[in-house]
C-alpha cells in the first residue's frame, strides 16, 4: 500500500487512475472501511495539500468550499453559517466533535451513503461540485453525484475539488433535520432538508425539498417544494408537503428502522424543517 | 472486644469522599489495562470465527496457514483436552468449538504470528468445512417441539410433552394458595412481555498476554473480574496444576459481570505453549459483541390479583429465558427476584431456560432480575392506572419488610424498601408538574447480593503506612473503600493506606468480583485483618511497657493502657510501634482468609420522567431519581456512581439496546453504531438518594450496591412511556419505530 501527497490536481488524477486507488480527505470513512476490511486500497491519494482544497472562498456572492475543508472549519465561518445554516448543520451532524475536525462535506458526498447527513441540504441548495480529473475540470450538480449506496457518477481518476454554494437572495433560509434514536453519534434513519426563498409579503417564492435515507440516494422531491410555493406554510400546504414526501419515499426495512417508520418520519421532518427554514428566511407563519 | 459486633459508632473516615486512588492513572493513561502489557518475542494472536449460526464442523485444515511466514502456532479444540466436568467443558467449547459451531462468531481456530498481517493472512488460509444446520435464535421458538436442537443430550429431565429438548433448566418458587388468592381479587390482570438480549458494553474489550515456558509453567496477564476463576478454569482446560499458572489481573475497563468467565485466555495459553513464545490476544469490538456474553433474552407471563384498594391477593409468573447455546440457571435468579419486593400470601414463579443459537450468556449486573421485575412492575403499574391508585401507595401497602417471608423462601431481616419508597414519595420529583406528552414512571428493584470467599493481608510498614493486599479486581471503587475501612479500623488517615489487587500467587483464594460482594466481603475481611494487626500492635506496646497484652487497648490509632490499673503510659501510635517493629518481634501484619453469609439484600426505587414525541416516537428522559438502600455507604461518591451507572445501563436496555439477529441467524449490529447504548447527551442528570438501613450481617452495616440499580429502569421507563404516550408497550427495547407504531395503532 502506498500513501501519496500530490501537489497538483493533474498529479492527483494520474495517481487515481491506478488500480485500487482511493482519495483521502478527512479519512473518516476510508480509514474505518480499511480497518473493517471493506476496502484495501493499493494507493491512498491525500488531496489535502492541493492548492485551494482547504479554503472557503467567496465567489459571485456564494461560497466555494474546498473538498478538504472540515465540518468544524465550516462552522467557524460566520458568513457561511448565516447564508447556509441548513447546509452547515447537516455537515455538523456527521460524527462527534473529534470527527468534525476531520470530516468533509465533499467526502460525505463521495462516500455515497443514502443516509449521509451532509448531502440533502446541498441538493436543496442547488450546490454544484467542481470535479477534477484526467481531462481537467468540470462542474456537476451535487444532486447528480450519488448514484446508489456506495456509488457515485465520478469517473476513473476523478475527484471533487470543491463545492459551490450559490449566492443567497434576500429572504432566503434553509434547514436540515434528521431522525436518530439517540441524540448524537448515530446515522440518520430519515433526513429532510428544505431551502426556501420568500416574496416580500412572506409567501414562499421558491422551495426545494430533499430527503435522505429513504431511497438508494438522497432525493430531490420537486412536488414537495411545489406544495409550499405560494403558501405561508399554512396547514394545507404543509399537509401537501408531507404527502409529497411520503409518496417519494422508497426506503428499505432494516435494523435501523422499518420502511413504514422512515416514510412517516421523513414527512414529519420535512414539515418541521420547512418551519425552521421559513423562520430563518424571515417569514412569520 | 467482640469481633463482629455491630455497634452504633461515629465514623471518622467511612462516609467521607476522599479522592479516588486510581483517578490520576486513568486520566493520564498510565493505568495498565489488558492490552497494555508486552513481552520480548511476543506474538500476535487472532481468532477464526464461525460465519454460521449453527453448523457441524466436518473438517479443519490448518496446513496452509501453518506454512505462512511468521506464523508460529495454530490451535483448534484438538489442541485442548476434554475435561470431565460438564460446565468446564462448555466453557472450553465456547473458547474453541468442538464438533459444532453454535452461534455466529463461535471461535473455531486461532493463530499466533510475528505480525498482525501474518496472523490475518493465516486466518484466511485456514480451511473449515461446515455442514450447515437449521438454527433458532428466539426463546419461544426454541421451546417448541420441532425447534432445531442446539445441543443434544442436555434437556431437563422432565421436559413437558410437546416441548423441545432445548429446554435445559427449570425451577419453581412460592407459597400460599393461588386459587384462593385470585378468588379474593377485584381485578386480575394477566400479561405477556418480551425483552431482547443486551450487552454489558464495557469499554475495554477482553485482552490478555499469555506465556508458557518449556517447563510447562505459565503466566497470564489479563483483564478479568476474577484472577482465581481464570486460573482454575485455564488450569482445568490446559491440564495444568493451578500452582503452575500465575494470573495477574490488569486494571479493568468495566466488567458489569461480563468478565466473570474466560473467552480468550485458554486460547492464548494454548498458542503460547505450542509456539514457545509469549502471545497477546485482544478481542475487537465486533468480536466482543458476537462472542462474549450478553444477557438473556426473555419471554415472561405475569398474572396478578388485586383488591380495589390496592392489596395484592395473589401473584404468578412464568419466565422463559434463553442464555444462548449452553445451559445456565439465570432463570432461577429471575424467578426468585420477580416478586421479592412484595409481602404476598400467595405467590408462585416458574422459570425455564431454553438453548438458542446465540453466544453463551454471562452475568450482566443482577442477572435475571431486571427482565422479571420489568414484567411484574409493569402489571402492577397497569393495575394502579386501572384502579386509579397511587403507584407508591400501592407499593408501600404491599412492600416487603423485616420478617416478611419472601417469594423465594427467605425471611427478610432489616431491609430498606419501605424507607426507599417513603423517600421517593417525599422527594420533590414525585410531585413536580409534567407537561404535554410527558409521563412519570416508577419501579421497585431488588438484588440478593453475595458474600463468598476473600483473602486480605494488611501489612504495617515501618514508616507508619499501611499496605492492604487483596485478591478482588476493583470494578467499582473497592480499593478506595477498602483503604477507608482499614483507616477507620486502625485510626489513621486514609492517605496512609494503599490497597493493591494482587496476583494469584501473592495471596489466598478470592472469589470473583461479582454479586456486589466486594465492599461487603473484602471490607469485612479487611476489618478482621485490621483487628488482628491492632491486637498484635497492642501486644508490642505491652511488651515495651512490660504489662500484660490484654491490659492494652487500641484507641484512635494508638495503643494505650486499658485502664488506670494497667499502668500510666502515654499512648503509643501506630507509627511509633511500626518504627520499632523489626526490633520488638518482627514485621506486623493482619490476615483474613474467610467466607461470609449475611450479605444483606438491597432494594431500590427509581422515578423517571419521559417525554414522547407524538409524531416520531422519539423518547427523551427528562428527569431521573434513584433511591437505594446501601446499608452504610462507605464512599458515597462510588455508591452514587453505582446507582447512576445502573440507571444509565437500564435506560439503554429499555429504550434502544438490543441484539438484532437476521433470518440467517447472524448478528446484525455488532458495533456501537447500531447497538445503541445511551451517549451522554441522551441522559438527564441522574439524581441519587442513598437510604441507609444497616445490614445486620456486617459490622458497619454495609450492603452491596452494584446491581440493584439496573433492575428498576426497565419498568420505570415503560411505565413512564405508557403515561406519556397513552399506550403500553410490553416489549423491550421501546425503540421509536415500536412506540410510533403503537401510538398510530391506537389512533
Amino acid at each position: 500500500m502506498r500513501y501519496a501527497i500530490p501537489k497538483t490536481a493533474a498529479e492527483a488524477a494520474s495517481l487515481l487512475m491506478e488500480e485500487a486507488a482511493r482519495v483521502l480527505a478527512g479519512g473518516t470513512d476510508l480509514l474505518v472501511q480499511m480497518k473493517s476490511g471493506v476496502r484495501s486500497p493499493e494507493v491512498i491519494v491525500d488531496i489535502k495539500h492541493l492548492p485551494g482544497l482547504r479554503d472557503i472562498s467567496r465567489e459571485g456572492g456564494g461560497f466555494r468550499i474546498g473538498a478538504a475543508v472540515s465540518g468544524a472549519e465550516m462552522q467557524e465561518d460566520a458568513e457561511l453559517v448565516a447564508a447556509w445554516p441548513g447546509v452547515v448543520e447537516g455537515v455538523n451532524l456527521i460524527g462527534s466533535t473529534q470527527i468534525q475536525g476531520r470530516a468533509t462535506m465533499a467526502g460525505n458526498l463521495c462516500n455515497g451513503s443514502p443516509a449521509a447527513d451532509g448531502v440533502p441540504a446541498q441538493i436543496a441548495a442547488q450546490a454544484v461540485a467542481r470535479i477534477a480529473g484526467p481531462e481537467g475540470e468540470r462542474d456537476c450538480p451535487v444532486a447528480e453525484i450519488p448514484t446508489g449506496p456506495g456509488k457515485t457518477s465520478l469517473g476513473r481518476g476523478e475527484f471533487i475539488a470543491s463545492i459551490l454554494l450559490p449566492a443567497r437572495p434576500d429572504r432566503s433560509g434553509d434547514a436540515y433535520l434528521r431522525f436518530i434514536p439517540r441524540t448524537e453519534m448515530d446515522i440518520a434513519v430519515a433526513g429532510a432538508a428544505v431551502n426556501l426563498v420568500l416574496a416580500e409579503d412572506g409567501t414562499v417564492k421558491e422551495a426545494r425539498v430533499a430527503l435522505g435515507a429513504v431511497a438508494p440516494t438522497a432525493i430531490l422531491v420537486e412536488e414537495a417544494g411545489a406544495a409550499l410555493v405560494g403558501s405561508k406554510l399554512e396547514e394545507p400546504a404543509l399537509a401537501a408537503l408531507v404527502r409529497a414526501c411520503e409518496a417519494a419515499c422508497k426506503p428499505i426495512d432494516d435494523k435501523r428502522g422499518t420502511a413504514e417508520f422512515r416514510t412517516h418520519v421523513a414527512g414529519v421532518l420535512a414539515k418541521r424543517a420547512a418551519r425552521i427554514a421559513y423562520d430563518r428566511a424571515g417569514g412569520r407563519a | 472486644m467482640a469481633f463482629d459486633e455491630q455497634k452504633k459508632r461515629d465514623f471518622k473516615v467511612v462516609g467521607t469522599r476522599p479522592v479516588r486512588p486510581d483517578g490520576i492513572d486513568k486520566v493520564t493513561g498510565r493505568a495498565m489495562y489488558g492490552a497494555d502489557l508486552s513481552a520480548p518475542g511476543m506474538l500476535v494472536a487472532r481468532v477464526l470465527r464461525s460465519p454460521h449460526a449453527h453448523a457441524r464442523i466436518v473438517r479443519i485444515d490448518t496446513s496452509k496457514a501453518e506454512k505462512i511466514p511468521g506464523v508460529k502456532a495454530v490451535v483448534t479444540s484438538a489442541d485442548l483436552g476434554r475435561p470431565a466436568d460438564e460446565a468446564l467443558r462448555d466453557t472450553q467449547d465456547n473458547c474453541l468449538a468442538h464438533d459444532k459451531v453454535l452461534y455466529d462468531g463461535h471461535p473455531v481456530a486461532a493463530v499466533a504470528a510475528t505480525s498482525a498481517q501474518a496472523a490475518k493472512a493465516a486466518l484466511a488460509a485456514i480451511e473449515v468445512t461446515y455442514e450447515k444446520l437449521p438454527h433458532v435464535t428466539d426463546v419461544d421458538a426454541a421451546m417448541k417441539a420441532d425447534a432445531p436442537v442446539v445441543l443434544e443430550g442436555r434437556a431437563y429431565e422432565e421436559v413437558p410433552e410437546g416441548w423441545s429438548q432445548n429446554v435445559t433448566n427449570h425451577c419453581e418458587f412460592g407459597h400460599g394458595d393461588l386459587e384462593d388468592g385470585f378468588a379474593k381479587a377485584d381485578l386480575i390482570v394477566e400479561r405477556s412481555f418480551k425483552t431482547e438480549a443486551t450487552h454489558q458494553g464495557y469499554i475495554e474489550p477482553h485482552a490478555c498476554l499469555a506465556s508458557v515456558g518449556p517447563d510447562g509453567r505459565g503466566e497470564l496477564w489479563c483483564c478479568t473480574q476474577g484472577q482465581y476463576m481464570v486460573r482454575e478454569t485455564c488450569a482445568g482446560i490446559l491440564e495444568m496444576d493451578a500452582s503452575q499458572l500465575k494470573v495477574t489481573p490488569s486494571e479493568i475497563g468495566g466488567g458489569f459481570g461480563g468478565k466473570t468467565t474466560v473467552f480468550i485466555e485458554p486460547v492464548a495459553l494454548a498458542l503460547s505453549r505450542k509456539a514457545g513464545r509469549p502471545v497477546k490476544l485482544v478481542m475487537t469490538r465486533d468480536e466482543v459483541f458476537r462472542a462474549s456474553g450478553p444477557t438473556i433474552q426473555s419471554s415472561t407471563d405475569v398474572k396478578i390479583g388485586m383488591t380495589r384498594d390496592g392489596r395484592i391477593t395473589a401473584a404468578e409468573a412464568t419466565l422463559r429465558y434463553s442464555g444462548g447455546c449452553y445451559p445456565n440457571s439465570t432463570c432461577m435468579m429471575g424467578a426468585q427476584a420477580a416478586f421479592a419486593p412484595y409481602d404476598l400470601e400467595a405467590v408462585k414463579t416458574v422459570g425455564w431456560n431454553a438453548l438458542t443459537n446465540r453466544p453463551k450468556e454471562i452475568s450482566y449486573r443482577a442477572p435475571g432480575a431486571p427482565t422479571a421485575i420489568y414484567a411484574v412492575e409493569s402489571v402492577i403499574d397497569e393495575m394502579c392506572q386501572e384502579l386509579g391508585l397511587d403507584p407508591i401507595d400501592v407499593r408501600l401497602q404491599n412492600a416487603a419488610d423485616k420478617g416478611t417471608k419472601s417469594s423465594y423462601g427467605v425471611t427478610f431481616q432489616d431491609i430498606g424498601l419501605k424507607a426507599a419508597l417513603e423517600a421517593a414519595k417525599a422527594h420533590p420529583h414525585y410531585s413536580a408538574p409534567l407537561g404535554p406528552n410527558q409521563g412519570r414512571g416508577l419501579s421497585c428493584g431488588f438484588w440478593f447480593n453475595f458474600g463468598g470467599n476473600s483473602s486480605v493481608t494488611l501489612s504495617v510498614n515501618t514508616d507508619g503506612t499501611v499496605s492492604v493486599t487483596e485478591g478482588n479486581p476493583d470494578i467499582g471503587g473497592s480499593r478506595a473503600s477498602i483503604s477507608m475501612i482499614a483507616a477507620e479500623e486502625l485510626g489513621i488517615p486514609y492517605e496512609r493506606v494503599r490497597t493493591l489487587v494482587a496476583d494469584t500467587a501473592s495471596i489466598g483464594h478470592s472469589d470473583t468480583t461479582d454479586g456486589s460482594r466486594v465492599t461487603f466481603m473484602v471490607g469485612l475481611a479487611t476489618i478482621r485483618a485490621a483487628r488482628e494487626a491492632t491486637q498484635k500492635m497492642c501486644a508490642r506496646a505491652a511488651k515495651i511497657w512490660g504489662i500484660e497484652p490484654d491490659a492494652v487497648e487500641w484507641v484512635d490509632g494508638a495503643a494505650q493502657p486499658a485502664g488506670p490499673n494497667a499502668g500510666k503510659f502515654p499512648p503509643m501510635s501506630l507509627a511509633e510501634i511500626a518504627a520499632t517493629s523489626l526490633k520488638t518481634g518482627g514485621p506486623i501484619a493482619g490476615h483474613c482468609e474467610s467466607t461470609a453469609d449475611g450479605a444483606g439484600v438491597s432494594f431500590g426505587v427509581h422515578l423517571c420522567d419521559i417525554e414522547v414525541d407524538p409524531e416520531t416516537g422519539f423518547t427523551k428522559v427528562l428527569r431521573y431519581t434513584v433511591f437505594q438502600d446501601a446499608g452504610k455507604a462507605i464512599h458515597p461518591d462510588y455508591v452514587e456512581g453505582q446507582m447512576q451507572g445502573g440507571a444509565a445501563q437500564g435506560i439503554g436496555w429499555a429504550l434502544n439496546e438490543e441484539y438484532i439477529y437476521g433470518e440467517d441467524g447472524r448478528l446484525q449490529n455488532a458495533g456501537f453504531l447500531d447497538y445503541r447504548i445511551p451517549v451522554a447527551s441522551d441522559l438527564p442528570p441522574i439524581d441519587t438518594v442513598i437510604v441507609e438501613v444497616p445490614n445486620p450481617g456486617h459490622p458497619y452495616g454495609v450492603r452491596g450496591v452494584g446491581e440493584t440499580s439496573i433492575v428498576p429502569p426497565l419498568a420505570a421507563l415503560s411505565n413512564a412511556v405508557s403515561r406519556a404516550a397513552r399506550v403500553r408497550l410490553r416489549e423491550l427495547p421501546m425503540s421509536p419505530p415500536k412506540i410510533l407504531k403503537a401510538m398510530m395503532a391506537k389512533g
